[in-house]
């Protein structure tokens, strides 16, 4: 119900307390995730996972072919398999790690660049939710972390292009197209990027986060105003490091791993995937702190505003999914389709149609009404597939490049997530109960509409 | 009562009353036409007059009389085509999306920017309409069942696909357009004194009445439309990027084209409405409606369409040389600094450099800066598409047939006649329609600001820097 009457800023502090409920449910999920991951590697370790190999090697075939037309037919190039170190279990667990680094790092970003549009657009709604997207940028550190782990971990296994033997000339090993793209695709450039992007988005994170406590303890209004400014300028500066960075990024971490592709949108159709995963990601988090007693006077009409954000930009991914799917398909040239065939046409093709379902048709039907966008329960349903949905769709950005035939969808892949889920859910749980600050922005300029939003 | 916070500019200022914004808004319908508005409309029909002995020439002739050569075999036609769609994006996103997001300044300007929308596509049209050579054969891209034997068209065709997402992004935009405009039409029927007036718009207003009952209908339609013309503001420069990315012609073929192409025309429209209010503001005298705070909020939005066009821009430079593919590389660095350098430098300059200048705020809140940086923006914009056409097709797979493409006198004044028909109908509309939608204005004029309203007191950005 819209609060009408007086308002008054002091009477909507809260304190968040990280309850031993909250932190019994995070480490219950977070544990059933793990018993699942950990039954996933012992599984894989004791090879267990070939009872499915009929079907895996006669798609693993066709990847191979594929390869090898696709290679061949572009350059002279012709690196066969030979030079591919054997098979081991660990590659699928550091793919695995790969994908929920980027997911989860994904979804901790957009909460700042949530709060850092809302700035820039001088949004009235969401003054009063802010400081839960704002609390996901306390996991971007976290998640960079576990990133940069992997990297230095994995990066032969994730990544094609790091093995020396490519860029030896006349010999079996070379392979021209990955050797022109030399300058950009190596590690000392590579990494240097990496360790920028992390750094400066944590960087932008903390100067938000700092800029936004110190808006709570000024006491004049022009002293709110100032940091209001500051904060808007923020803002502006971090969409367009992220703007760039985001696109970056997921040339490097997302599409190096399929080394000879190639596709101009890939930077838009990542981050499309990162900013709708964290607007569930937000929602979700808003519902359940609200059911846990706090944000009093958030109601329906902002759940609403939230609801359409997943809806609109579900909409989005798939106008993004398929401009590039279509425009690539239809010009058929073997270079590009290769994506594609190394997807729909191997068995990963089910879970193609699993994210249309889950990221579009879903959330489409389920929440054009009204109402649907209005209740909790519908909420978190949709929500909750969507996360689903995007987690797949990473997996299925990452997968097929580095494990070929030997990638599927286990116990590995349906638990770790949700160890991540709890890493996730305990940093912002912690961090909105540390240092007793208060869940709601008390001076915002903008606070007193969202407090009046009534749609 | 609507809560405005203090920090939101005023969006009407002058201690106007609901009262002064009638008479302003009407009063310009209803005076005799000023000597500015008869030598400008006269301008017009000569550029319509002149560009059409052109047409008409071309017509009857063929388009032999373009500069088109075997190689190029698009230019400035579809050039012009390209950018007049473009402009076209503006209004329904001003009226459709912002009014989705809730932004309620564009009360102000959707009007204008909605027609401005109408027009520029129907000049757009006349391209295709005319480059078929044969124009009384219109009727043959609508899939009809016909007496010609078994001929079909081709759905396999994004140019189809153009002939459905354009048509139907007109007429949506024009529903829209008109309905926005009958409680308007209803007050200046009210207020008329002659009886032509009385009766035509009169006709118009379609018996308006302003009660509540109406008034919810008008509010649900609107949202309904804008929820159905929101995924068409995206449709139609998509599939406008289509005509070009689903060929496997270098520097065409690239899947980002499609949000690149409809930032662009979020980007060249936006620069439209602006050089059109800002004439229409001074003429009129409507600063107090199209205040500093829209002219702001709408450069703020062409920093961020420049932008991401810039992002774009970069992008595929990037990935033509990442992509290791050869002819992706030369399409580009042909592009650069091949026999068309000085058509990607305009672009370069105009779309992606130009609007930078915005972040300071100073410029951003400068009239005369906004004017010049608008037009720019717009002759950037033609020369986005005349780089991304000719420049891919002059140097083809065969160098043997590699030209280079000069326009004729038949290119420029076919262009020239459609400015003629734009400007003549865009002043044809500023004279006998109301140019801001008074009703919705007055929608923002009640509300728990009203002090700062009244005083027309803007708040002071203490670090006036950006």
């Amino acid at each position: 119900m819209a609060a009408h009457g007086t308002f008054d800023r002091e009477k909507l502090v809260e304190h968040f307390e990280f309850s031993a409920k909250a932190k019994k449910t995070i480490f219950t999920i977070a544990g059933i995730g793990l018993i699942f991951a950990l039954i996933g590697i012992i599984l894989l370790a004791t090879d267990s996972g070939h009872d499915e190999h009929a079907n895996l090697i006669e798609s693993g075939n066709t990847l191979a072919s594929i390869s090898e037309e696709g290679t061949s037919g572009i350059e002279a190039g012709g690196h066969g398999d030979e030079h591919h170190a054997e098979y081991h279990w660990t590659q699928r667990l550091k793919a695995n790690f790969w994908v929920n680094s980027i997911f989860f790092l994904g979804i901790a970003v957009i909460g700042v660049f949530f709060v850092a549009i809302q700035y820039v657009a001088t949004a009235g709604w969401s003054a009063g939710i802010k400081r839960v997207p704002e609390a996901f940028g306390w996991a971007v550190p976290v998640f960079a972390g576990f990133l940069g782990f992997t990297f230095i971990w994995g990066n032969h296994e994730l990544f094609h292009w790091t093995h020396d033997y490519l860029y030896v000339e006349n010999t079996p090993g070379y392979d021209a197209i990955i050797a022109g793209k030399a300058p950009y695709l190596n590690l000392p450039f590579f990494s240097g990027r990496m360790i920028v992007f992390l750094a400066v988005w944590t960087l932008f994170f903390y100067l938000i986060r700092k800029n936004s406590l110190a808006e709570d303890k000024a006491t004049s209004f022009d002293e709110v105003y100032k940091k209001y400014r500051n904060m808007v300028k923020l803002s502006a500066g971090f969409l367009v490091f992220f703007a760039v960075s985001s696109s970056m990024a997921a040339w490097d971490w997302v599409l190096s791993i399929d080394t000879h592709w190639f596709s101009t949108m890939f930077g838009w159709y990542v981050f499309a995937s990162w900013w709708v995963s964290g607007l569930a990601a937000i929602t979700l988090a808003i519902i359940l702190i609200k059911e846990a007693g706090y944000l009093k006077f958030i109601n329906e009409n902002h759940l609403h505003d939230m609801g359409k954000y997943v809806f609109a930009f579900s909409i989005f991914w798939t106008y993004i999914w398929f401009s590039q799917f279509l425009l690539i398909y239809y010009a058929n040239i073997p270079e590009e389709t290769i994506y594609f065939i190394e997807r729909l046409g191997t068995h990963y093709a089910p879970a193609v149609f699993v994210i249309l379902i889950l990221n579009f048709a879903f959330p489409f039907l389920f929440l054009m009404t009204r109402e649907s966008k209005r209740k909790h329960i519908t909420l978190k349903i949709a929500a909750i597939a969507v996360l689903i949905g995007h987690y797949i769709d990473f997996w299925l950005m990452i997968t097929p490049g580095t494990l070929k035939e030997h990638g599927s969808f286990g116990f590995l892949e349906a638990g770790l997530p949700f160890v991540f889920v709890g890493i996730f859910a305990y940093i912002v749980c912690y961090n909105l109960a540390k240092n007793k600050d208060s869940l709601v922005a008390k001076n915002h300029p903008l606070l007193e509409e969202a407090y009046n939003h009534h749609i | 009562m609507q809560i405005v916070s203090q920090v939101r500019e005023p969006l009407i200022t002058g201690k106007r009353t609901l009262h002064d914004i009638t008479d302003d808004i009407s009063s310009r319908v209803e005076e005799k036409p000023s000597k500015a508005w008869i030598l400008a409309f006269l301008l017009s029909l000569a550029l319509l007059g002149a560009g059409g002995v052109f047409l008409g020439d071309m017509l009857w002739n063929g388009i032999g009389r373009w500069g088109l050569n075997r190689t190029v075999q698009w230019a400035w036609d579809i050039t012009n085509f390209v950018w007049w769609v473009g402009i076209g994006h503006a209004g329904t996103l001003i009226s459709a999306v912002l009014l989705l997001f809730r932004q309620k300044w564009r009360t102000a300007i959707n009007r204008a920017a909605e027609a401005m929308t109408i027009f520029a596509v129907i000049c757009a049209a006349v391209w295709p309409v005319i480059h078929m050579g044969r124009p009384w054969l219109v009727y043959w891209p609508l899939p009809l069942p016909n007496t010609f034997g078994s001929l079909w068209v081709n759905f396999n065709s994004p140019l189809l696909w153009d002939v459905f997402a354009i048509s139907t992004y007109f007429s949506v935009s024009l529903v829209f357009w008109y309905i926005g405009l009958i409680p308007d039409f209803a007050t200046i029927r009210d207020r008329a004194v002659g009886k032509w007036g009385r009766l035509i718009y009169g006709a118009l207003s379609f018996g308006w009445i302003g009660g509540a009952r109406s008034w919810v209908h008008y509010e649900s339609v609107a949202l309904i439309l804008a929820g159905l013309s929101t995924p068409l503001v995206l449709s139609v420069h998509t599939i406008v990027s289509f005509d070009f990315a689903t060929s496997v012609i270098p520097g065409w073929h690239t899947t980002i084209f499609p949000p690149y192409f409809v930032a662009g025309a979020i980007f060249s429209g936006f620069a439209m409405v602006l050089t059109l209010m800002l004439i229409t503001r001074k003429v009129y005298r409507l600063q107090h409606y199209i205040t500093l705070e829209h002219i702001e909020l709408m450069n703020i939005i062409i920093i961020v369409t420049g932008s991401i066009v810039g992002i774009a821009y970069i992008t595929e430079f990037f990935m033509a040389w990442y992509s290791g593919v050869e002819y992706e590389q030369f399409a580009f660095v042909n592009r650069m600094t091949g026999d068309y350098w000085w058509a990607y430098w305009a672009m370069m300059t105009c779309n992606v450099i130009s609007p930078q200048l915005f972040w300071i705020k100073k410029i951003r809140t400068s009239l005369v800066a906004t004017f010049v940086l608008s037009i720019i923006v717009n002759i950037g914009m033609w020369f986005e598409r005349f780089v991304i056409i000719v420049t891919s097709l002059h140097h083809d797979y065969l160098p043997s047939s590699w030209a280079y493409f000069t326009p004729t006198w038949w290119d420029i004044m076919c262009y020239v006649f459609t400015f003629g028909l734009f400007f003549t109908l865009f002043f044809l509309f500023a004279k006998f329609f109301p140019v801001i939608n008074m009703a919705e204005v007055k929608t923002a004029w009640k509300n728990s600001n009203q002090d700062v309203y009244k005083h027309n007191k803007t708040i002071e950005d203490p670090n006036n820097v950006i």
